[in-house]
């Protein structure tokens, strides 16, 4: 097929079905996003990968490529947006980086460097999100959640256990387990699950291998996310899975 | 619970998992909440993850995963409420139980908090005790209520005019006025055949009532022409917005016209089976509607083989739980499937992937009314109706500072200034023309018409005269955005939360003009990248208030430079607390300026606060 579109003007060949976001990743190209991964389903709930396309708004890990669209991507009104966006992402949860054991393999906070977040810019909502330690083997911190589904789809699609899923409303949305007291040693969550890997913030942390490799020489200190775009997109390692 | 119980209801509602949101209301009503066990027992009965069951649970705000007492007494907080004492009440209430809102009493006998729009504008304050509406509250019935709920005396038994609801229709037209019998309409739509019908409402140039306007016989032709095993008609009566009651008064007393439009939109769409997704808050309603079915399939005029025509439809009435977002049609559609009510991604549309993935139509209670005008009138007839772009007649749900709040029904093209005068408005500041979810029109506007080409509207028009805080509505507006947001996409989700949170700052005395542009921003930003409609409308009314009301929002400003709205000397009151003292030293505020006199740098201790220090001062 030769179909292609037009991404900040540059030409984009995709396949018919294919979304803007696989066309463009497959092509190289990176659009910022955060519950986008070419493994699973689209999710389409970070916005983050928000388009324009003829001068209107859209998803692009949902909305279909088709011939001869004009997409905008990183221009200074949508990387302006995608900054606002992450700083509510920062101030919804309690994002402290130079503590937290993902730093440098977190694509929220690799993103915000790409974008140049420099401030969380609004009042904190400091939410009381109790961590979960009781699993031998995997530490879940809450604190970090951005309710991209990723754990849910990985474990329901690829493990087939179902151990993740959202509750809650609006603000109150937050992760829970599958077991009767609501503790992941109580399911039957592995540290070699798919899910256990796929978190993109630092929410699923396998245990005793923390601060392995030294801050400094973590994915997104050796590369800007930007420049992930491709090998680990394409390859479906996906982000966040480096570390 | 009883197994049996539970194993009663399991067989009514078919095992299906689909049926989880109905299940989970039936064994609330039974229980008064959802205990964990419940939530597990339920699980492996239906054979889905646990955790899946308390998705849905923890969705909907009528379902309860923790005890809210005998009694939960809800109080209705649309800003009509509030125009008309609500909160007053509420705290009377409160006072005489010795409650706090929000909270269960000690005894778990009552808890009393507040809840969305219940529907009853034209005859609020309004409240919901254990599901059930209670209208025209006054301090008398809230005396009484009090009694009743410390004398244990349950909620049936309370006095019966308590929970009347008028239907307060003030101006008929060719709806409110059709003068069918049960049954007509549907026979003139047979008559015709699906072709026959379906170029009847494109001839009509009927569009949904619902505010979108989409064109019903494109909606309906779409749905016929998409395959599937099965085709499904919804009649969406999750009326959530905002001031809005005109579908309630549909269902009280025109239920047939609607029952009958519902199967003639089976006919024209090839499909033998609808669903009325009735908001939780019109509960009352629920027997009433079944026994009226009930006897419709006896009289021939639902079921099977309707009218011995041969053409068969059933329908089923499913209930929602305390939702807005269900009243979005993908929404709806996942709640119907017993799924917290979160929009899909579209397309694919209900229209070709709706309910169980299959064909669906979702039209509004008032669109289906009018279809079945249609059946025996003609489109033609319609089309006389009204403008060219907006044909027929809309019904307007009227509330605020009017002499006569209810139902209107007006041809489309009528000014907001008949709607005012026809409603005995006077001195009006404002009236939002979309609830909660659409624009806000200023006095100079009035002479503006309702029609889908000018003032758009699903027919919630709130009105507020010159002794009105425009502030404090757009105030009420985002609480209720911020409450009602699914949770879904991170703009509606924060940013409504957001809006929320910079509306209280100024409230609470700490706003500046950056608050305002702050608030300017957040609606840029949602208008666009929400993933619904919910987002996408959040913040219009606020934003036309900003701009049209901007006086009320900038008395409210404390200072013409950044304020933070963390307030330093309030945080220090745990400490206070927790080391006995509350002399001067103690605090900051008066002292702070003396303080800063003493230490000249310490001047910017104020503004660059870190929120920090409040968290760490929490036990």
């Amino acid at each position: 097929m030769n179909d292609s579109f037009l991404l900040d003007g540059e030409d984009i060949p995709f396949t018919p079905g294919q979304t803007v976001m696989q066309a463009a990743a497959a092509a190289g190209k990176y659009i910022p996003h955060l519950c986008w991964h070419p493994d699973f389903a689209a999710h389409g709930s970070c916005k983050l990968c928000t388009v324009k396309i003829g001068g209107r708004f859209a998803t692009s890990c949902t909305v279909r490529a088709a011939a001869g669209q004009e997409v905008e991507n990183r221009t200074e009104e949508l990387d302006a947006k995608r900054r606002t966006l992450l700083q509510l992402l920062f101030v919804e949860g309690n994002h402290f980086c130079p503590s937290c054991e993902k730093s440098g393999d977190c694509a929220l906070q690799a993103t915000a460097y790409e974008m140049g977040m420099l401030t969380p810019h609004f009042d904190h909502f400091y939410p009381d999100r109790p961590v979960d330690a009781s699993h031998p083997d995997v530490l879940l911190d809450f604190n970090r959640c951005i309710l991209c589904e990723l754990c849910v789809r990985a474990s329901r699609d690829v493990d087939g256990k179902n151990v993740f899923a959202l509750a809650g409303r609006g603000t109150r949305s937050h992760l829970v387990v599958n077991s009767d007291t609501g503790r992941l040693a109580d399911t039957d969550f592995a540290a070699t699950d798919r899910a256990a890997a796929v978190c993109p913030v630092g929410v699923i942390l396998k245990k005793r291998v923390g601060f392995a490799v030294p801050i400094g020489l973590r994915t997104y200190d050796r590369k800007p996310i930007s420049a992930g775009m491709g090998a680990d997109d394409k390859a479906g390692a996906g982000i966040g899975e480096a570390g | 619970m009883a197994t049996a119980e539970l194993e009663d209801i399991l067989e009514r509602h078919r095992r299906d998992p689909l049926q989880l949101l109905q299940i989970l209301i039936e064994l609330q009503a039974r229980d008064g909440w959802l205990a964990p066990a419940t939530l597990g027992a339920l699980a492996d009965a239906l054979g889905m993850p646990r955790a899946r069951v308390e998705s849905t649970a923890s969705f909907y705000s009528f379902l309860h995963t923790r005890p809210a007492g005998e009694y939960r007494i809800l109080f209705s907080d649309n800003i009509t409420d509030r125009m008309l004492g609500n909160q007053a009440l509420m705290q009377a209430l409160c006072d005489k139980l010795w409650l706090q809102p929000g909270k269960v009493s000690e005894d778990g006998l009552v808890s009393v908090a507040t809840t969305s729009c219940t529907g009853m504008c034209d005859q609020g304050p309004a409240l919901l005790a254990n599901g059930r509406t209670v209208t025209r509250l006054t301090p008398e019935r809230i005396d009484e209520m009090a009694h009743l709920i410390r004398r244990r005396v349950p909620v049936g038994d309370w006095p019966p005019e308590w929970f009347h609801v008028e239907d307060n229709i003030r101006r008929r037209d060719v709806l409110l006025d059709h003068g069918l019998a049960p049954g007509a309409a549907l026979a003139a739509a047979l008559e015709r055949g699906p072709t026959g019908l379906l170029s009847e409402i494109e001839r009509s140039a009927l569009r949904g009532r619902g505010g979108a306007g989409f064109g019903s016989d494109i909606k309906w032709r779409s749905c016929r022409d998409a395959w599937g095993d099965a085709h499904y008609v919804i009649c969406n009566a999750d009326e959530g917005e905002p001031g809005t009651f005109k579908d309630r008064v549909l269902l009280s007393s025109y239920f047939d016209l609607v029952v009958d439009g519902m199967c003639i939109a089976g006919m024209a769409i090839g499909a033998n089976k609808g669903f009325i997704y009735l908001r939780g808050e019109y509960r009352y309603l629920l027997d009433r509607l079944e026994t009226r079915l009930a006897q419709r399939r006896e009289q021939g005029l639902l079921g099977r083989n309707i009218l011995g025509r041969g053409f068969t439809f059933d329908i089923e009435i499913h209930l929602g739980a305390g939702a807005y977002i269900c009243g979005e049609e993908s929404a709806l559609i996942e709640s119907l499937e017993g799924k917290p009510g979160k929009p899909r991604i579209r397309p694919p549309f209900p229209v070709t992937n709706g309910y169980r993935g299959q064909p669906t139509t979702v039209n509004n209670v008032e669109t289906l009314a009018l279809a079945a005008l249609i059946a025996v009138r003609g489109g033609e007839w319609f089309r006389a109706i009204g403008t060219p772009a907006s044909t027929g007649t809309k019904l307007l749900s009227v509330s605020g500072d009017v002499a006569r709040p209810g139902i209107y029904e007006f041809p489309f093209g009528v000014s907001v200034t008949e709607v005012l005068e026809a409603a005995g408005a006077r001195d009006t500041q404002a009236v939002t023309s979309a609830g909660a979810a659409g624009h806000c029109l200023a006095a100079d506007e009035f002479g503006r018409r309702i029609a889908f080409e000018d003032v758009a509207t699903g027919g919630s028009i709130m009105v507020f005269d010159a002794s009105r805080d425009m502030f404090e509505v757009a105030r009420n507006f985002a609480h209720f955005f911020a409450h009602e947001s699914c949770g879904f996409c991170t703009p509606c989700r924060v940013g409504t939360a957001v809006n929320a949170r910079l509306l209280d700052k100024l409230a609470a005395d700490h706003g500046s003009p950056y608050d305002l542009d702050e608030i300017a921003k957040m609606h840029r930003l949602m208008q666009g990248a929400s993933h619904c409609g919910l987002g996408n409308t959040a913040t219009i009314a606020i934003d036309d208030m900003l701009a049209k009301f901007r006086p009320a929002f900038e008395r409210r400003l404390h200072s013409p430079d950044y304020e933070p709205a963390f307030d330093l000397d309030a945080a220090l009151s745990q400490a206070r607390r927790m080391t006995g003292r509350d002399d001067p030293g103690a605090h900051l505020g008066d002292n702070h300026e003396a303080l800063a006199e003493a230490r000249p740098h310490a001047q910017g201790a104020h503004s660059s606060a870190d929120p920090v220090s409040a968290k760490d001062l929490q036990p």
